[in-house]
């Protein structure tokens, strides 16, 4: 067997591949985000508060935040891979990114479902 | 051997000063670290604020006001207008590399080029907020 690193990549395209998809998915709830709220003439209480409450929205954003935990985990592990050598630190940092990550989608799902 | 590159002292250590004054990124180089950085600032620490204004905001109407109030400081404006350079430089260079996941631009004359778009373009996109927020 190769000398695997459990800390290293998981020595396939999948990751690669889900990095992707998850940027063109943000992408695109960037800019439908940016041209609802640029057609919004004068943005009040109400407004805002309708947008995020509508079921597509937060379904939209669900997708969003799952996307961007996605993203954001493979390309920190990439930054720590390439930065932090001691495999226990790394270790580390990265326990605590996915820690990060989750509790963002937690909270993300708290705020639009309440 | 008398050429310039034989009479360096080899082999050569990345040390910081090595980094700020010798090393010398091209235009792509730039773009990739550049992405790197934004990337790693949007994931620590603007993802947690821009979580922290959302909540807030969708809480209630005073909270709308006061996350608008404070919006309107000109410490946070430079914070939002960082964030917003962040998000465009990220998304800008996104597209550039999924281009070229596509040998969309490969040469070396497209890829200096498309560089210096995204460069720019991340940099007017920022201006262009910046003159909206202000």
């Amino acid at each position: 067997m190769v000398n695997r690193v459990v800390v290293g990549a998981h020595y396939g395209a999948r990751d690669w591949l889900a990095q992707r998809i998850t940027a063109v998915i943000m992408a695109a709830y960037s800019v439908i985000l940016l041209v609802v709220l640029g057609t919004n003439a004068s943005l009040t209480y109400g407004v805002w508060k309708d947008l995020f409450t509508a079921g597509w929205m937060r379904v939209a954003t669900l997708l969003f935040a799952v996307s961007l935990a996605w993203h954001a985990w493979v390309g920190v592990r990439d930054i720590l891979m390439d930065y932090i050598q001691p495999v226990g630190l790394r270790l580390g940092m990265q326990v605590l990114t996915l820690l990060l990550l989750a509790s963002y989608l937690g909270w993300s799902v708290q705020i639009l479902w309440r | 051997m008398s050429s310039a590159a034989a009479r360096k002292a080899r082999p050569k250590y990345l040390s910081l000063r090595a980094l700020l004054f010798e090393i010398r990124l091209p235009l792509p180089g730039w773009v990739s670290i550049l992405h790197r950085i934004s990337g790693a600032l949007l994931v620590f620490p603007f993802a947690a604020w821009l979580l922290y204004l959302l909540d807030a905001s969708l809480l209630s109407e005073s909270g709308y006001e006061k996350v608008k109030g404070y919006l309107g400081l000109p410490l946070v404006k430079a914070g939002l207008l960082l964030f917003v350079w962040a998000y465009c430089h990220h998304f800008c260079a996104g597209i550039r590399f999924l281009l070229l996941d596509l040998n969309k631009g490969i040469e070396l004359k497209q890829a200096r080029l498309s560089s210096l778009i995204v460069l720019a373009a991340s940099l007017s996109l920022t201006a262009w907020f910046g003159a909206r927020l202000w």
